[in-house]
């Protein structure tokens, strides 16, 4: 990724919702959040407005509105893929109770910009999809609802214009240690948009501190995110 | 299949519960979820997931296109020979394989057209996104959980029995929320509904099922639990004419009267529309 892709100019999207999940890959089968939202759910909540195989989403900063707390689910979940084979899963025989720890009353600003991919036809232009963003996450316009890192956690979203006030974020600044950045996916079998994660596919990440409540993500390919 | 549905559907669903237990917390030894933090009841997604399975495998009798693939084991169904549909599956290439896994149990299934699926098809756990999304259901208001301590004339084995010599009483503990108003918000995508293939009439079933579902659902838990309403803003176009945040904030729930007693019934409770609607989207209470 080298500095002189065309890019936009950073849009703000203001997200939030009652809970969310960014779950830590390490701990999967209990689920934890990360305390903070990652790139790669930011990089979904705009993929859920907008999204084509010409353009690719950038996120650069995302602001942390609100306090982080936390509250604890279990709940009762299926331990089984499906299978064409099968006639079906009985839940007793599958169940498996699994607690979450969720954020709660969570609110983000993501600051991210779009770039062409070199999927990008003729006809595709960085103003058309600009446009076609701005239009639709004005109107609360979406392919699917934005969820804060689980479907059932569905986020609210809203545009902040170019020349309006943004909220402030939080005054503090923990560490947070090792953050998930994105999936680096082998996309040869990602046909649109219809992912099947193999073993092309790796988990990268960075270190990150909250600076007084904005979390400043490198950009791809950068030293700073370890793959 | 039907064609797949064209609109974006947002929807607010309210349901009560009176005397009973809505969704028990495994973490808090089944007593009702509540929210620690602020006393309010909680219902989780999976909860009413679970009832619109029962409820669709009820009255269509989990027959194709109806079937459902997570069930409960309450109701035996017949298996039907599906072997025909597997050979046409198994005989295609790998890559089309997971094509036509897909599609196959996207026809068949309503909870996987519905709600999606994890599958272990293909390369690795190809996923189906479904169109329907719902999320936490909140109560309006704090509930007070109630724990009843109730006995049983019986006991459960010989040894019991010859402890108590003969008595034979068991006790038992039972809780419930003596009421409670939840509101349930959920999502229709118009284009993940043509991935799947999630039609009008696979819509209307599931606004049957929501309307529906409590009334199959008794039991000694769960008390009384009424649909009370639902509220589903219809967009005109598939990615939508306003933000469902907006739509939600319409339907205000008030409660009657000076509010000094708690809430016991519906009828202590007043649902308003307030606002105007905006361009685009047609409001239809279907309850």
């Amino acid at each position: 990724m080298n500095q002189t892709v065309p890019k936009t100019k950073p849009f703000r999207l203001k997200v939030w919702g009652e809970n969310a999940c960014f779950t830590r890959p390490e701990l999967k089968v209990e689920r934890v959040s990360y305390d903070v939202m990652t790139p790669s759910a930011a990089r979904g909540v705009l993929e859920a407005i907008l999204w084509k195989p010409a353009i690719r989403w950038v996120v650069e900063r995302i602001d942390v509105l609100n306090p982080i707390r936390w509250e604890s689910v279990r709940r009762n979940e299926v331990g089984q893929l499906m299978s064409p084979r099968s006639e079906g899963v009985y839940i007793e025989d599958a169940r498996q109770q699994k607690a979450g720890m969720l954020l709660r009353e969570v609110a983000y600003i993501i600051h991210a910009h779009l770039e062409l991919t070199d999927r990008a036809g003729p006809q595709d232009n960085l103003v058309k999809f600009q446009e076609m963003f701005l239009r639709r996450a004005g109107a609360g316009q979406c392919f699917n609802q934005p969820y804060l890192g689980c479907r059932e956690f569905s986020a609210h979203f809203e545009l902040i214009g170019q020349n309006e006030e943004a909220p402030s974020p939080i005054d503090e600044s923990p560490e947070l240690g090792l953050l998930l950045f994105d999936i680096v996916h082998d996309a040869s079998s990602d046909k649109d948009h219809v992912h099947h994660c193999g073993p092309g596919c790796r988990a990268s990440f960075f270190r990150v501190k909250l600076e007084r409540g904005v979390l400043w993500v490198p950009l791809p390919g950068s030293k700073e995110v370890l793959q | 299949m039907s064609q797949s549905i064209n609109n974006r559907y947002d929807f607010v669903l309210l349901f009560d519960v009176k005397d009973g237990n809505p969704n028990g917390d495994p973490d808090a030894g089944n007593l009702p979820r509540v929210d620690p933090e602020t006393g309010n009841g909680l219902v989780t997604d999976v909860c009413l997931k679970r009832k619109v399975r029962n409820y669709v495998q009820m009255v269509k009798g989990a027959k194709d296109p109806f079937d459902i693939f997570i069930k409960e084991k309450a109701i035996l169904n017949n298996l039907i020979d599906e072997a025909h549909e597997q050979e046409s599956v198994k005989s295609k290439e790998k890559g089309d394989k997971t094509e036509h896994a897909r599609q196959y149990m996207c026809s068949r299934y309503f909870d996987i057209r519905t709600f999606g699926a994890v599958m272990s098809t293909g390369k690795n756990a190809g996923q189906v996104r479904g169109p329907v999304q719902l999320t936490f259901s909140r109560s309006i208001d704090q509930v007070v959980t109630l724990e009843h301590s109730i006995t049983r004339m019986a006991v459960a084995t010989e040894a019991e029995a010859e402890k108590q010599q003969g008595d034979n009483r068991t006790m038992g503990r039972k809780f419930t929320v003596p009421y409670g108003l939840y509101r349930c918000h959920g999502f229709i995508s118009a284009p993940l509904a043509r991935q799947t293939g999630f039609g009008q009439e696979d819509l209307d079933l599931l606004w049957d099922a929501l309307k529906n579902m409590f009334e199959h659902d008794h039991s000694a838990a769960r008390g009384h639990m009424v649909s009370r309403k639902l509220f589903v803003f219809r967009h005109a176009g598939e990615f939508g004419n306003a933000p469902s945040h907006k739509l939600f904030e319409l339907v205000k729930i008030a409660r009657k009267g000076d509010g000094k007693l708690p809430p016991r019934d519906f009828e202590d409770y007043e649902v308003k529309l307030e606002g105007e609607i905006p361009g685009g989207v047609e409001l239809v209470e279907m309850l």
